[in-house]
């Protein structure tokens, strides 16, 4: 591995001039809750902050985004513009975890382009966490609570200075002309070794059973009367599915300025936890319980996913369960299935061992 | 000639539609009209029956559209039979010849003809999914003499809401098809079957060795329908589905149209039974 040391007093040179060449967003304090947020100086940045309360997908995928623009009567109709060069500090490596899902989604068949438009002009510089965010994470179960690959740089305090993890050409480029970062030597490579070795103690394990077994806790839970009682409890209010990380499903409208001359075809973030998600035109719902919308979010995180990407759609960040009104969490859900499956009688799927050992 | 979802694919964005001129609009009920759509110089739609397209009007919105044209027929042009049943719907119903919509696609899988070839084929249709359905059958007639025996079972809501009368009439002349028709309300003139589509199944009789059935309708209708072709004992690889989903984006991204983990505008919407009988999702 590649590493470059910085001292933390020249981190705020470092950001600054950042700031001067892109547009530079970070973790910043707002309203007593965290959130990402753009740059115009070191200050109001929090790295060592516990969880956001979205996660840096909003800039990959925008909770509004212009897909097209035209005029009304058809002279007109283009794609809308490039996304300008953005840096993200602090990202957590759940959401890296989670954005290597997004890569995986947004280009397998039909590449979508206006996915591939924002990768293309992000810079990811991640942080590791040396403890746990909160009580509903599970990123110790998930395999998410550190990162190898995914991102350009990744930050460990090692205390004095940070160290960066090179991760791309893109990351590298960041350190172009800047005199207060150093190849580590030995000694670094020890005391980041150390740091990361001694840091696991920190992250308890909080599914009672390990993931490989996810795919078919689900499978075996299809027909659970759990689902049924987190329909009575939830409120359908899709704010499970705007916070996680892995959520990505869109709806596509038109808008049209008042003149109706000048229109948009904008994407904005839906949820599968809508009532009208799953409706057809001719009015037939296919998920008009409550139940079965909690069901298929949970096969989507725990299975679903596994089966179409070959990755766990879920990170275990723990942020839809933070994000409840109605108190369902993750955790809960999922040892509560293993509690009335047996689960340790389950078969492991072999793609997830392969793809959590990766 | 190049095809349009090679245009689509190599524009910048895979949602940007390709306008396309309506060359011609009939009435078929009081709810549905057909449109002839002609899509710019220099290229073809290539599409499979079964394959939908995503139609959008620019200031209104986009849906899927399945293509109720066979491909045998294409000459440079295709037909969408659109029910008027929502915003963007509307608007298409009010639109006339010579105006522009936007196409992309085709999109998904459609049915594979190339199976059925020799085989005896079974339409099994309900309502609106005559308009998908269409497509398939005008491909197995335009090219009779590689299938064996054709029947086709139609139910819908009353006389009145039979699409493409005329040429189901055709059809029903022809020796070598069989058509069976049924209706929930009869008017006083009707005289074929009453009832929903499992009330024909008494009057087909198949070999079930030979036969392949091709079932489009509501998903209200399925489960039904599965029941009476596991009776006839037709494999479960030769009973093909085209599953109706919300399929927004038509790429396998938006996720609305997604059956268990499959996204039914990629994988699907053509399915045959031994797919997806493991699928809760599929005949929910």
């Amino acid at each position: 591995m590649n590493f470059k040391i910085m001292p933390k007093s020249a981190f705020a040179d470092w950001v600054d001039r950042l700031i001067g060449s892109y547009r530079v967003v970070g973790p910043k304090r707002k309203h007593g809750q965290y959130v990402f947020d753009e740059l115009r100086g070191v200050e109001g940045l929090e790295l060592h902050y516990p969880t956001s309360v979205l996660p840096p997908k909003k800039y990959l995928v925008p909770q509004k985004e212009v897909l097209l623009n035209y005029h009304l009567d058809g002279s007109r109709l283009e794609i809308a513009s490039k996304p300008e060069p953005t840096v993200i500090l602090g990202i957590h490596t759940c959401d890296i975890h989670a954005l290597k899902l997004f890569d995986r989604i947004f280009s397998q068949g039909f590449t979508d382009q206006h996915y591939q438009a924002h990768r293309d002009s992000v810079i990811l510089v991640s942080i590791e966490c040396l403890e746990m965010c909160g009580p509903n994470a599970y990123c110790r179960d998930m395999g998410t609570a550190s990162a190898t690959e995914g991102f350009d740089l990744h930050m460990i305090d090692l205390g004095d200075v940070y160290a960066f993890n090179i991760g791309s050409q893109k990351g590298a480029d960041l350190f172009k002309g800047f005199r207060q970062a150093f190849d580590a030597i030995d000694t670094d490579v020890d005391q980041i070794n150390h740091v990361l070795a001694t840091k696991w103690d920190n992250f308890p394990y909080r599914l009672d059973f390990d993931v490989h077994e996810m795919p078919a806790l689900l499978h075996e839970s299809f027909n659970s009367t759990l689902w049924d009682e987190l329909g009575q409890k939830c409120l359908a209010c899709g704010s499970c599915t705007q916070v996680c990380p892995t959520c990505y499903c869109f709806d596509v409208t038109d808008e049209v300025d008042l003149l109706m001359e000048e229109g948009q075809r904008v994407r904005r973030w839906d949820s599968c936890q809508i009532h009208e998600f799953a409706m057809v035109a001719g009015g037939h719902n296919f998920r008009e319980r409550l139940a079965l919308r909690q069901r298929h979010r949970f096969m989507r995180k725990g299975k679903y996913q596994m089966d179409a990407y070959n990755m766990v759609g879920c990170v275990g960040c723990g942020r839809c369960a933070s994000a409840c009104l109605a108190g369902i969490t993750p955790i809960d859900v999922m040892n509560e299935l293993c509690a009335r499956q047996q689960c340790s009688e389950l078969e492991p799927f072999a793609s997830v061992v392969a793809e959590v050992a990766a | 000639m190049s095809f349009l979802l090679e245009e689509v694919k190599q524009s910048d964005s895979i949602y940007m539609p390709i306008p396309a001129r309506i060359t011609a609009v009939s009435t078929l009920t009081a709810e549905e009209k057909l449109f002839t759509i002609e899509l710019p110089h220099e290229l073809s739609l290539e599409h499979d029956p079964g394959q939908f397209v995503e139609v959008s009007v620019l200031g209104v919105g986009e849906a899927p559209i399945s293509i109720t044209s066979s491909p045998s027929r294409s000459n440079g042009t295709f037909e969408l039979c659109i029910r008027k049943v929502g915003d963007l719907t509307k608007v298409i119903h009010n639109m006339d010849r010579g105006d522009i919509i936007g196409i992309r696609g085709p999109f998904g899988r459609g049915f594979p003809v190339e199976r059925f070839r020799g085989k005896d084929i079974l339409f099994v249709c309900g309502g609106l999914g005559m308009a998908p359905l269409r497509s398939l059958v005008n491909e197995v007639l335009d090219d009779r003499g590689n299938y064996g025996r054709v029947i086709l079972l139609y139910g819908a809501r009353s006389p009145g809401d039979i699409l493409f009368k005329e040429e189901i009439r055709e059809w029903d002349a022809r020796p070598d098809v069989a058509v069976h028709l049924t209706v929930d309300r009869p008017s006083d003139d009707w005289d074929r079957k009453v009832g929903v589509i499992t009330t024909l199944f008494p009057d087909v009789q198949v070999d079930p060795r030979n036969t392949v059935a091709v079932v489009v309708g509501p998903p209200v209708m399925y489960p039904y329908v599965l029941k009476e072709l596991k009776t006839l004992r037709i494999p479960k690889g030769n009973i093909w589905f085209s599953f109706e989903r919300r399929m927004k984006c038509g790429v396998g991204k938006c996720g609305h149209c997604q059956l268990n983990h499959i996204y039914t505008c990629q994988t699907g919407p053509s399915f045959n039974y031994a797919e997806i009988e493991m699928l809760e999702e599929a005949f929910s």
